[in-house]
């Protein structure tokens, strides 16, 4: 039955619904952040993390790799860092997988895609629709049974 | 060694309890009398067996044996005995082995007291007893064994969360539980009944002082856990209808019902189905409560992380215990005809009606705790249903049965004359409305519905007290003659009065506290000052100290008021150095009208402190008022009613007092 | 009674990873915003949304970094004029209805709000019939 579901996961309420209007600037370093019509015209992965996330880390060589074999563009949502070099400095040390990083210490952007807790991850189409919302790390398993079949269906579209 | 003793008391725990179960059960049934009279010492054997595994595990988290799982994941060398002690229930394994250990304590006090209780029943009842430790050790010792291994063991044990660090923690559980495991009890004692086939005023004699025992602790241990809440939250809350919260307060409410309902079976031989359908619920709702704190399925403050596993095994326990007590409720129901009769306007009628009223009010708080959970299981969303649900449905419920509580002591048994009963009360409504309207005119006009309040609190007080004084007939006959009344009173009575006018400070505190609290928030530098409800504060200065495990700033209030009043209030902000966690806390002084509240936060870049000054009204009443509240079921406790002369079966003719 | 450093806190915390922060420090001063009334109708706003972050507080009682950024953007959209319903309609439309304290009127809520409402009613009625039963017997008992 559902009594193993964690009572805190929160499903989507904008499922299907276009991205709301947001506007992220830069992280240290970088020149443009970047707002919700970056993310029109493609189909996109936007990540929600930050360099105190620990699950953020182990999914990091997941996206380090979509990044590589340029699967999909991913955006970053780096939120509530503290320290503004802390962000810049873990994608240093890690590398950066993501197009575009916007830094988002207030929350704007997170609260824009209804997020709760680091990693988060949508995926947007191409008209800038949210299709899909994932809580927690995307692992090997879910990214090939899951997210990519929708990436690929997406693309299609 | 002693880990492993304890373990096998624990399983030998299980066998005896299994005996209890199943001897005395059968014995009554065929009047074996050997049988019969195995249920005592087998309760006897259990409790000290189950106090042999509660020591050996005391024992192990006292020397910091590491080598046991349980006391790896919740102590630390480091922590003070205290804590290390309290540690013991302060987790999930360690807390259902002192449930058990209650369930026994109690299993041995009707061995010990009950010798009144005609010996069927009681064979019956530690049979009962017997089959619920035999449920909850199958359970402890499959999902839940505290004496579980680690090898090799570790050096040290994992961090201990400072917020546990605390002396008062120490009394909540097992206050608590000595509430909601008091309950097994009286629901053994309805089944024993269902059993025998007999339910009777003499039944309900002896099944009171366990009643009243549960009630008393369970009162006691919810205002306890509000009262820390109180002090170390830091804004002077006390009650937030948190999921676990109300996992207590619904066997309160049920409880409540039952001690009325159980006067009413005594005095008039009445509302049997009732008394035993609440009293069935009532420990349902408890281990509906340990159900929902254990099995994740919430989300609380409260919640133990556990597994659904464990979870399913508890509803399963439930489900089996509940759901037989209730066929069994249904195959006996003929047995449950009472033979008094009375109007709706009497004494049954005025109980009857705020059992109905407790009854709704407690269903209403199941519905709003449970409802996200069968939402979310069912598919079919998330849901939030939070303080403002609960304080729209309960307060409405609340009210009638407050204005019933003062009329119903004045009606006569079966047939009452509420005009009668009104005109005595005239003063006291009098005074009510008097004070609630000059209340709402004085104070603020905003808040129609807290000087109702307090008009209700007045009514009971006024009413309550009225009542006593018509018992003793003061000023209406010679002092003396009033003075020999007063000392004849049974002490039941006084418990009635001592825990009516307890609830009415009480409600008058919540209220009080509730829609009159006055708050200040800013930025203090020391010398700065604040002035709240006539009360000047003034930050004299913020010090940096250190504690055994923690650094602190210590801010240091002055308050003034007019010339007489000077006091200190000093609050802390504290760091805990092994898990960095922070703790505020507050620097309280409480006065007969309320609280003085004090709080110091973050320093900011130019030398000062965000503080968080309160003036909380009324606080101490509601502290007061429960403590009333168990010192009323003490009192009636001690009534040597229900010791001596209990055996006899006579029935009891209509009486005018409690 | 004066009470400083020895506090007490009840809570039972399995001690793993999940710590939570005590719903202490809420409101900022630097939160606070000049207009009162502004003011009052943020912190009313705020003590009926969820802190998503926590057990189960509201934001106006939690000092997480969530509740705070959604105490400031609540602030924020009352200066930009939205009526309270605009407020929290905005923060639903990201958040779902979970975030209400206050369960919405719904129908998939109708049982929730209604269910009191139906225990009294039926209640009431088993009350009636009781004691019509009660009269009945009374009646037969003076009739013999």
């Amino acid at each position: 039955m559902g009594l193993g579901r964690n009572p805190q996961d929160l499903p989507s309420a904008l499922i299907n619904t276009p991205v709301p209007t947001f506007q992220l600037p830069p992280i240290k370093g970088q020149k443009k952040g970047f707002s919700n019509l970056d993310l029109l015209g493609q189909v996109t992965l936007v990540n929600v993390f930050g360099s105190w996330c620990e699950a953020c880390r182990l999914e990091h060589d997941l996206l380090m790799n979509i990044s590589k074999k340029k699967l999909v563009p991913i955006f970053g949502i780096d939120w509530q860092e503290p320290n503004p070099m802390a962000g810049p400095a873990w994608l240093k040390r890690h590398g950066n997988p993501y197009t575009l990083v916007g830094n988002d210490p207030k929350s704007r952007g997170a609260i824009a895609f209804g997020v709760t807790k680091a990693p988060e991850s949508f995926l947007i189409d191409k008209t800038g629709v949210i299709r899909f919302k994932r809580t927690g790390r995307i692992t090997e398993a879910l990214w090939n049974e899951t997210v990519w079949p929708i990436v690929q269906e997406l693309k299609m579209q | 060694m002693i880990v492993e003793i304890g373990h096998f008391a624990l399983v030998m725990a299980l066998c005896i309890s299994a005996i209890q179960a199943t001897l005395p059960l059968l014995g009554a049934n065929t009047n074996n009398r050997a049988w019969m009279a195995l249920g005592s010492p087998a309760a006897l054997l259990q409790l000290l067996l189950l106090a042999i595994a509660f020591a050996a595990l005391t024992h192990a988290f006292v020397t910091s044996d590491f080598s046991v799982i349980t006391v790896t994941n919740n102590s630390h060398t480091l922590k003070p005995m205290l804590y290390k002690v309290s540690g013991v229930w302060g987790n999930h394994e360690g807390s259902m082995l002192m449930w058990v250990l209650i369930l026994a304590i109690y299993g041995a006090a009707v061995a010990i007291w009950g010798n009144n209780l005609r010996p069927t029943l009681k064979a019956r009842v530690l049979g009962i007893q017997g089959l619920l430790g035999f449920g909850f050790l199958l359970f402890i010792i499959f999902t839940s064994n505290p004496f579980g291994r680690l090898i090799p063991a570790p050096i040290n044990g994992q961090d201990l969360n400072p917020l546990l660090q605390d002396p008062g923690l120490a009394f909540h559980p097992p206050l608590l539980y000595l509430g909601y495991v008091g309950f097994s009890t009286t629901f053994s004692f309805a089944v024993a009944a269902l059993l025998e086939g007999r339910v009777d005023p003499a039944w309900a004699r002896w099944v009171r002082p366990w009643t009243l025992a549960a009630w008393g602790f369970l009162t006691g241990g919810i205002a306890l856990g509000s009262w820390w809440a109180y002090y170390e939250l830091g804004w002077g809350g006390w009650w937030f209808w948190d999921p676990v919260e109300n996992a207590s307060f619904m066997p309160w409410l049920a409880g409540t019902a039952l001690l009325h309902s159980a006067i009413v079976l005594e005095k008039r031989d009445s509302l049997k189905s009732w008394t035993i359908f609440l009293a069935i619920i009532a420990f349902a709702l408890s281990m509906l409560g340990t159900f929902l704190v254990r099995s994740g399925v919430i989300t609380s403050v409260h919640a133990f992380a556990s597994d659904p596993t464990r979870g399913v095994f508890i509803l399963g326990l439930l489900v089996v215990s509940v759901g037989s007590a209730f066929a069994l409720f249904a195959w006996r129901g003929p047995v449950l005809r009472g033979s008094g009769v009375f109007r709706p306007i009497s004494r049954e009628g005025g109980l009857l009606m705020n059992n109905f009223l407790l009854s709704v009010a407690a269903a209403s708080v199941l519905l709003g705790t449970l409802y996200p959970l069968f939402l979310d299981v069912l598919d079919l969303g998330k849901v939030s249903v939070g303080a403002p649900y609960f304080n729209s449905v309960f307060v409405p419920l609340m009210t009638p049965m407050i204005l019933i509580m003062g009329i119903g002591p004045l009606l006569n048994w079966k047939r009452g004359d509420a005009i009668i009963a009104l005109q005595k009360l005239k003063i006291a409504a009098a005074i009510a409305s008097i004070g609630a309207v000059t209340i709402w005119f004085v104070i603020d006009k905003a808040t129609v519905l807290a000087a109702f309040g307090i008009g209700l609190a007045l009514w009971l007080l006024i009413s309550t007290l009225t009542e006593l004084a018509n018992r003793i007939q003061l000023f209406r006959i010679p002092f003396f003659d009033t003075w020999r009344r007063i000392r004849h009173q049974p002490r039941s009575s006084w418990g009635m009065t001592l825990a009516h006018a307890g609830l009415a400070l009480a409600i008058a505190g919540m209220t009080a506290s509730s829609a009159w609290r006055v708050e200040a928030i800013q930025t203090m530098k020391p010398g700065d000052s604040v002035i709240i409800s006539g009360f000047n504060f003034t930050l004299r200065n913020v010090q940096n100290i250190k504690g055994p495990n923690y650094l602190a700033s210590r801010g240091v209030f002055d308050v003034r008021r007019k010339q007489s009043f000077n006091i200190t209030l000093e609050a802390e902000k504290r760091i805990y150095a092994v898990s960095r966690q922070p703790t505020t806390e507050a620097g309280i002084y409480s006065t007969f009208l309320g609280d003085l509240y004090a709080v110091i936060g973050d320093p900011d870049a130019n030398g000062g402190f965000i503080t968080r000054l309160y003036f909380n009204p009324l606080v101490s009443w509601m502290w007061v008022g429960t403590f009333l509240m168990v010192l009323g079921a003490g009192i009636s406790l001690s009534d040597r009613r229900h010791r001596v002369g209990a055996s006899a079966e006579r029935k009891v003719p209509g009486s005018v007092t409690a | 009674m004066k009470f400083s450093s020895l506090a007490l806190f009840f809570i039972f915390v399995a001690v793993s990873t999940t710590t939570f922060p005590p719903a202490t420090y809420a409101v900022d001063p630097s939160e606070i915003l000049d207009n009162p009334i502004l003011e009052k109708r943020a912190r009313h706003i705020s003590k009926d949304l969820r802190c998503l972050v926590c057990q189960n507080q509201s934001i106006d009682d939690s000092d997480a970094n969530l509740a705070r950024d959604l105490r400031i953007l609540v602030r924020e959209r009352l200066i930009m004029g939205d009526t309270d319903h605009q407020v929290i309609d905005y923060v639903v439309s990201r958040y779902g209805d979970f975030v209400l304290l206050r369960p919405p009127v719904k129908a998939i809520t109708a049982l929730l709000w209604l269910g009191p409402l139906i225990f009294a009613l039926i209640g009431v009625f088993g009350l009636i019939r009781y004691f019509r039963r009660q009269t009945v017997a009374a009646k037969n008992e003076d009739e013999i």
